[in-house]
């Protein structure tokens, strides 16, 4: 565990990249075996099975530090972090332990069922660790390790110890494994890995658009795609079996019974990038559709009849069993067409098409009617382009259209976590009905610090009523705020959700009479629909 | 009647006609310490300790300033007062106003640790106490000072041997001075920013000992002073000021960097925990030692602080003042 202190230690204290990516070095290069692999576990969100509930680690560290539970939850969001919070209440440890990180999560996998003994186990980690060590060790227990280590730092780091790419380490710590399973050898160092079958590559992610459009050059370097409002997914044929990965790197396949029967359409060794879409006989449907499906252990019959799933594919990856990712896209879309040339009639897939275009003025038009297409804009990518690992800039863009908007008034306003604790930046936003503010949405990004700041200090100053740690404020200042896209709900009072609300900006210039109202926003629903 | 009320323009003495620490004009002001938030100007006439005079004299100019030694007693009009040390800054007391034999203690800041420059915290017996609870929750225990004390020289060792300039962000009053005594001048020389060293001028002039520091104003060529550490206020650090040292690291002193979150949003380099108010234990031993029944929590985590000494059998109610706490300070 003080090896593992000290490389956190390294990695929280610094902002800086190579700072970073030498103490991740240095660890891979000192650690045992199995804690290397832990590591790389850990920090791309492999977390052990949660041992014990947060409820009773509340209750274990409170009666351990002699305080009541109370002032133990009115601790924590001001910390803004729980493993934090019960490593900063306990007592100073009486001994001091050093265990291997290995030691400490093979405590916690096997943990007795008893409560007692589980208690007992916990209580005595906690009396053995120090600060930070106690910290790391709640972190394996609750998950969440946000240290500013990227899945990217991570693999930078390794690809320097292993003298290997980056994009074939990406690759390598792609899919489903686990520090229990598999060795340090087989995940990270043999040749030719048989890489097990549910394997994915990793995503080619796009940057938004950030110059004018005619500055990308010739219009024929480009081909243009609708960007689609559902779940990127990747979609996996080998060995008889169908795999679908999200881009959170999650296997989703059980959550999509109805594309199972995929693999009889599609030959072995075939792999696509595409898009999960709720299919209707007119064309897509909208995320809300979607969403329905997330989330779900089971999906029911009556679900599946409601919002059918297809996979909308526009990238082919893996052909024939081979890694075709170094070919320019116009090769891998030839092939890919090639594959969609017999129509497949009756499978859940289909092939996202291309947009046509000659001029870069004639696309924006296009662009303008994305939402008649139910798309949230285009997808420009570079023809001669490979499929690169990753979030690059220059061969894939998105182009989305501007998003909605409406001005609100703040009314509530809770505390952040992390390193927003104790700055209010869980803001709710009402629009006016009649004379009352009805609360319509949360945003909680798109000011800068110094605003937070601002705002907080005038919420200690303005508060009207304390509901734990939210607080009611009166109604002075104006946001805009801006969103992707907005449905009815039957389960938010104001009858309406928004798709990814966020703060445009402040709107010192309006008051508070002078924001939207709840009329406008169910205009805002008519047209959108 | 009480001894000591709470009025719009501070805590106010009826029997002394006075008030301690007043954020209004009035005609007479008992100051605790020379901190902004509790030494404010346009008072007609200022009574401080001697040790804290000399620097809110040079904070607030030419002010009517009358100065009392620790354990001094004076009669105002129909109260007895006397200072007693806090050990939050130099100088710094707690108040004691006693009428018709009902005794009243302000704290203003304090801390119970010994900080080896200011004059250690003194139990005062009292039936009233008022107490600041910037750190009033159960997640703040300070380390040991000397501790500390290693981990800054660790750390200005590693820049030194980089070849980096270490800046350390800390209060130009109170805390850059007992940092300056926890260096180790061993390890190279030692800067301090104008405000930091205006303020050590006026301490040194006191008579009290401090080591050897350079001040790093335009004039100072920064190649001299390899190896160097330098002390600033949070909000020059990171400035054009402090670009001309080139390749540097930065620290932040405070009690707040006990909190992972305020640390990384300052987005310094390092955190030192070391503060000069009272912790959790602090806290609650010097409450417990005054013998109070009646306690009123100002500043910090009132609410809270003062919900959990009901429960425990105090009778505890929240004051409101305008005493900042150090996190708006540092994050304003």
């Amino acid at each position: 565990m003080k090896r593992f202190a000290t490389l956190f230690k390294a990695l929280d204290e610094s902002t800086k990249t190579t700072v970073k990516i030498d103490a991740l070095v240095h660890y891979f290069k000192e650690a045992p075996e199995q804690d290397r692999l832990w590591i790389i576990a850990i920090f791309s969100g492999r977390r052990p099975k949660r041992a014990v509930t947060t409820g009773q680690l509340r209750a274990w560290a409170a009666e351990v530090a002699g305080i009541p539970l109370w002032l133990f939850e009115e601790s924590y969001p001001i910390v803004g972090d729980l493993a934090e919070t019960i490593a900063l209440v306990l007592p100073p440890p009486d001994t001091e332990t050093d265990h291997s990180l290995t030691y400490w999560i093979e405590l916690l996998r096997e943990l007795p069922q008893e409560e007692d003994t589980r208690k007992q186990a916990v209580l005595n980690a906690w009396n053995g660790l120090n600060l930070t060590q106690r910290f790391l060790f709640n972190k394996l227990i609750t998950g969440g390790f946000r240290v500013g280590v990227s899945q990217k730092l991570m693999t930078r780091a390794l690809a320097i110890v292993t003298e290997r790419e980056e994009s074939e380490m990406a690759h390598r710590l792609m899919g489903a494994w686990s520090p229990t399973t598999i060795t340090w050898r087989d995940l990270i160092e043999v040749e030719n890995s048989t890489a097990s079958a549910s394997k994915p590559f990793p995503f080619c992610l796009s940057h938004a658009l950030d110059t004018k459009i005619n500055c990308l050059g010739s219009t024929s370097d480009w081909q243009a795609e609708w960007k689609w409002d559902g779940i990127r997914g990747q979609l996996i044929v080998r060995d008889s079996e169908l795999y679908i990965w999200s881009r959170g790197e999650e296997l989703v396949t059980h959550i999509f019974p109805e594309l199972v029967s995929i693999h009889n359409f599609i030959p072995q060794g075939t792999v696509m990038d595409g898009e999960l879409l709720a299919w209707g006989e007119a064309g897509p449907k909208n995320f809300n559709t979607l969403q329905k499906r997330l989330g779900r252990r089971t999906v029911s019959k009556k679900l599946l009849q409601e919002a059918p799933v297809i996979f909308y594919a526009y990238d082919l990856l893996e052909w024939q069993s081979e890694d075709i990712r170094h070919k320019p896209l116009n090769i891998r879309r030839k092939m890919l067409e090639q594959l969609f040339k017999n129509p497949i009639s009756g499978a859940p897939i289909k092939l996202s098409p291309t947009v046509e275009f000659d001029t870069w003025a004639s696309l924006a038009k296009v662009q303008a009617t994305a939402r008649a297409e139910k798309a949230e804009g285009l997808m420009l990518k570079r023809k001669d382009g490979p499929y690169l690992a990753g979030r690059k800039k220059g061969n894939w863009w998105k182009w989305k259209l501007d998003p909605l908007t409406i001005d609100a008034v703040m009314i509530y306003a809770k505390s952040g976590h992390g390193r927003r604790a104790n700055l209010f930046t869980d803001l709710t936003f009402a629009v006016w009905s009649g004379n009352d503010l009805v609360p319509f949405t949360k945003a909680y990004s798109g000011l800068t610090d110094a605003e937070f700041r601002k705002i907080t200090s005038w919420v200690k100053k303005n508060t009207l009523e304390r509901f734990g740690p939210v607080r009611s404020v009166s109604p002075h200042f104006v946001f805009e705020i801006a969103f992707e896209g907005i449905q009815a709900s039957k389960r938010h009072k104001s009858g309406i959700a928004l798709r990814f609300p966020r703060i445009a900006r402040w709107r010192h210039d309006k008051s508070p009479h002078e924001a939207n109202s709840l009329t406008d926003l169910k205009q805002i629903l008519e047209n959108f629909i | 009647m009480n001894a000591l009320i709470f009025t719009p323009s501070g805590i106010y003495c009826p029997a002394g006609d006075f008030y301690i620490d007043p954020w209004r004009a009035v005609p007479r002001a008992l100051i605790t310490h020379g901190h902004a938030d509790h030494a404010r100007l346009g008072m007609e006439a200022y009574l401080a300790t001697d040790i804290a005079g000399p620097v809110i004299r040079y904070r607030l100019g030419n002010i009517a300033l009358e100065e009392i030694c620790y354990g001094e007693t004076r009669q105002i009009g129909g109260a007895k007062v006397s200072f007693h040390p806090a050990g939050h800054v130099l100088g710094s007391a707690q108040i004691r106003v006693e009428v018709m034999g009902e005794v009243w203690v302000v704290s203003g800041d304090y801390k119970i640790i010994d900080d080896g420059l200011s004059t250690p915290f003194e139990t005062v017996r009292c039936h009233h106490f008022i107490t600041e609870s910037t750190f009033g929750l159960p997640v703040f225990h300070w380390p040991n000072q000397n501790d500390v004390s290693h981990q800054i020289n660790d750390w200005w060792s590693h820049c030194a041997k980089n070849n980096k300039t270490a800046f350390l962000g800390c209060y130009s009053l109170g805390k850059a001075q007992r940092l300056l005594t926890m260096l180790d001048p061993s390890i190279g020389p030692i800067l301090t920013h104008t405000a930091i060293d205006n303020t050590n001028q006026v301490i040194r002039e006191q008579g009290i000992k401090l080591p050897k520091t350079f001040i790093a104003n335009a004039s100072v060529d920064p190649k001299n002073f390899s190896g160097a550490i330098v002390l600033a206020p949070p909000s020059a650090i990171g400035s054009n000021w402090s670009r001309r040292y080139g390749a540097q690291e930065t620290a932040l002193a405070s009690g707040w960097m006990t909190l992972r979150g305020v640390r990384r949003r300052h987005a310094t380099d390092r955190g030192f925990v070391i503060s000069d108010h009272a912790d959790w234990p602090g806290l609650l031993e010097a409450i417990k030692n005054t013998g109070a029944e009646n306690v009123y929590v100002t500043h910090g985590y009132s609410n809270i602080f003062a919900q959990h000494l009901s429960n425990l059998g105090w009778n505890a109610k929240v004051l409101q003042t305008e005493f900042g706490t150090e996190i708006e300070k540092e994050t304003s």
